[in-house]
């Protein structure tokens, strides 16, 4: 029937990114369980399945470095991952520009900053220790961030401009407000403020996985209701305002709810760049910019990343970790690099 | 509703940009259901002010009526599902294809879901401006005039009753723009439903279009059937050039224009 025809050939080309997008959960599965079984003691892929399975069937010692080592680190890494992705792919989108990332905004210097405050100040969050009060002043310098941009933006109306010049201008701000307590801090301070700074999943432990997943959940349904309006804003910004995108209010919405999907992933584990930047590129390049599967493509290319980064990070030197923040990018840009010229191939 | 209150009526009507307000006072005769409008004027004459003006995408006073409903009483998204604006900018390219931009436009502004009837609407739109051999390629392997055709068709699948194409055949070659303007014609002729159509090329207007409005400086200078508008003290009060208005071998009215008029007379 000739009538229906188009929508075949489009269902027969989306079949074919769904595949893509089924290969990406696929080879997410097998990266999160290499990275489970990665480490300096050795642990079968059947030792892990027992041990989810069947824990008590574990000895003790595999049992702790199963739940309290591996999994929360391959969890943590798989869930900021994918936020960044997610964050990254969403920035990008609604400021038009495919250098956007969640640090673009200044929200990793601010975290950067609120940590530093943590460690220098010896600060421990009334008295409940520095390993909440540097995630909770990381986080509570990102949101200000977050909602000091919105403000400006509101103010002075949010076009794409507007908003990435304020947020660069936050961005030097904390830089500087950084390296100004990096100068006043003790050498003991600085070298945490540093190692902070590079990033780890060590500091992963299930309640923190539980607040990146709820927050994570939660942005996901969020977005799932724009997929259509930030696609349209795709095909151009005056040609989504005018079907009836309210862009400007799309944009803030869109930029509050990344930016503290990315300053929660990044309180917990440090900053990490690059999967923010790169997972959204990957899954352009795999299943084009209908978000409806773009967003999801690029939580899961950030997810991907990240768990690869990890293995990486526990294999690279025998018997040290290596900070996941210098592995991803070192992991990372070989395989962007790769995938670009593959389509160059291609095209 | 009588007949008379349907298609497009303006009165006192007023656009701008925040303080700077471009287009005052316009008042428009009511346009008949049907009517295909050449907006026509100099350079910054408030042309894409006007279409944007009426669309509700800039500020704007004053009455604007629509079949005989008010649409500036109407709030912003209910006024664009009724008015389709075509953005004098082409469509950026970008990894989208045709086929996602067109569904994209029929679900941007809302909640809805791909249905039977919106895979019905971007088909048939694609095969109207025989665009179906680009529906699975990406905006940004297509070639201007074609991003052009693409912007038209997110315009019309979304089937408005009025239609404010800012230079719709602004990239687009000789044949191109005879088929878009033809399509537009037939559009309004079998809905009804109306077109301003802000264009450079007078001849195009002249062929097309059953109404012309021709601004200068934010204001009306003149409006009317083209053919009885357009003489030469017009073309020399709208755009400052000293031009004829003939008869082509073919029966059709022409404009040619000799020159531009050196010291500025602004009408």
């Amino acid at each position: 029937m000739a009538a229906t025809a188009l929508a075949a050939d489009y269902r027969r080309f989306t079949r074919l990114r769904l595949l893509l997008l089924g290969a990406l959960a696929l080879a997410l599965v097998l990266s999160f369980v290499a990275d489970v079984a990665t480490g300096p003691s050795p642990f079968p892929a059947r030792d892990i399945l027992r041990g989810l399975l069947d824990p008590p069937s574990l000895g003790r010692a595999q049992s702790v470095i199963l739940w309290d080592v591996r999994l929360p680190y391959a969890v943590m890494a798989l869930l900021v991952g994918a936020s960044l992705g997610l964050a990254g792919a969403e920035m990008q989108t609604v400021l038009n520009n495919p250098l956007a990332s969640p640090f673009t905004l200044g929200v990793a210097a601010a975290a950067t900053f609120g940590a530093s405050l943590a460690i220098v100040l010896g600060f421990g969050a009334f008295g409940l220790g520095q390993h909440v009060a540097i995630p909770l002043l990381a986080f509570v310098f990102a949101a200000a961030t977050t909602l000091l941009i919105q403000l400006l933006a509101r103010m002075h109306g949010a076009t794409v401009d507007t908003v990435v010049l304020f947020g660069i201008a936050l961005l030097f701000a904390f830089e500087a407000l950084g390296w100004l307590l990096q100068f006043i801090a003790d050498s003991d301070a600085l070298q945490q403020i540093v190692f902070w700074t590079m990033g780890s999943l060590a500091r992963a432990t299930w309640p923190k996985i539980a607040v990146v997943a709820v927050v994570l959940a939660a942005c996901l349904v969020m977005s799932s209701r724009q997929v259509w309006a930030m696609t349209a804003l795709r095909g151009g910004e005056e040609q989504a305002r005018s079907i009836g995108v309210a862009v400007e209010r799309l944009r803030l919405v869109v930029l509050l709810r990344v930016s503290l999907l990315a300053a929660t992933a990044l309180a917990f584990v440090g900053t990490i760049g690059f999967v923010g930047l790169v997972g959204p590129h990957i899954a352009r390049l795999l299943l084009g910019e209908d978000h409806r599967l773009f967003l999801p493509g690029a939580a899961l290319a950030g997810a991907l990343m990240l768990s690869l980064a990890s293995i990486a990070s526990k294999t690279l030197v025998p018997g040290v970790v290596l900070p996941i923040g210098i592995v991803t990018a070192l992991v990372g840009v070989p395989l962007f690099v790769v995938l670009i010229l593959g389509r160059r191939r291609r095209a | 509703m009588s007949a008379a209150a349907e298609g497009l009526a303006i009165e006192d009507f007023a656009a701008g940009y925040g303080p700077r307000e471009v287009i005052a006072h316009l008042d428009l005769l009511p346009l008949p259901p049907g009517t295909l409008a050449a907006v026509v004027g100099a350079n910054a004459a408030g042309k894409s002010t006007l279409l944007k003006g009426i669309a509700g995408l800039c500020s704007a006073q004053g009455r604007v009526r629509l079949d005989g409903e008010e649409l500036t009483r109407l709030d912003a998204a209910q006024r664009l599902q009724r008015v389709g604006y075509l953005p004098q900018l082409l469509p950026q390219g970008s990894a989208l294809v045709v086929y996602e931009a067109l569904l994209s436009a029929l679900l941007g502004g809302g909640r809805g879901t791909v249905s039977a009837q919106t895979e019905a609407a971007v088909e048939r739109v694609l095969d109207t401006l025989a665009l179906r051999p680009l529906a699975l390629r990406r905006l940004d392997e297509l070639s201007g005039g074609q991003r052009q055709m693409v912007g038209l068709a997110q315009v019309m699948v979304r089937a408005p009753r009025l239609l404010l194409l800012d230079e719709p055949t602004s990239a687009l070659d000789l044949r191109w723009q005879l088929r878009v303007l033809n399509t537009v014609r037939e559009l309004t002729r079998r809905t009804g439903c109306s077109a301003l159509v802000a264009i450079h090329d007078l001849n195009l207007a002249l062929r097309f279009c059953n109404h012309i409005l021709v601004l200068g400086g934010g204001r009306l200078l003149a409006a009317g059937e083209p053919q009885a508008t357009l003489d030469a003290a017009l073309l020399r009060r709208a755009y400052g050039v000293e031009a004829r208005v003939e008869r082509c071998s073919l029966g059709y009215t022409v404009v040619l224009v000799d020159h531009a008029i050196e010291t500025e007379e602004t009408g």
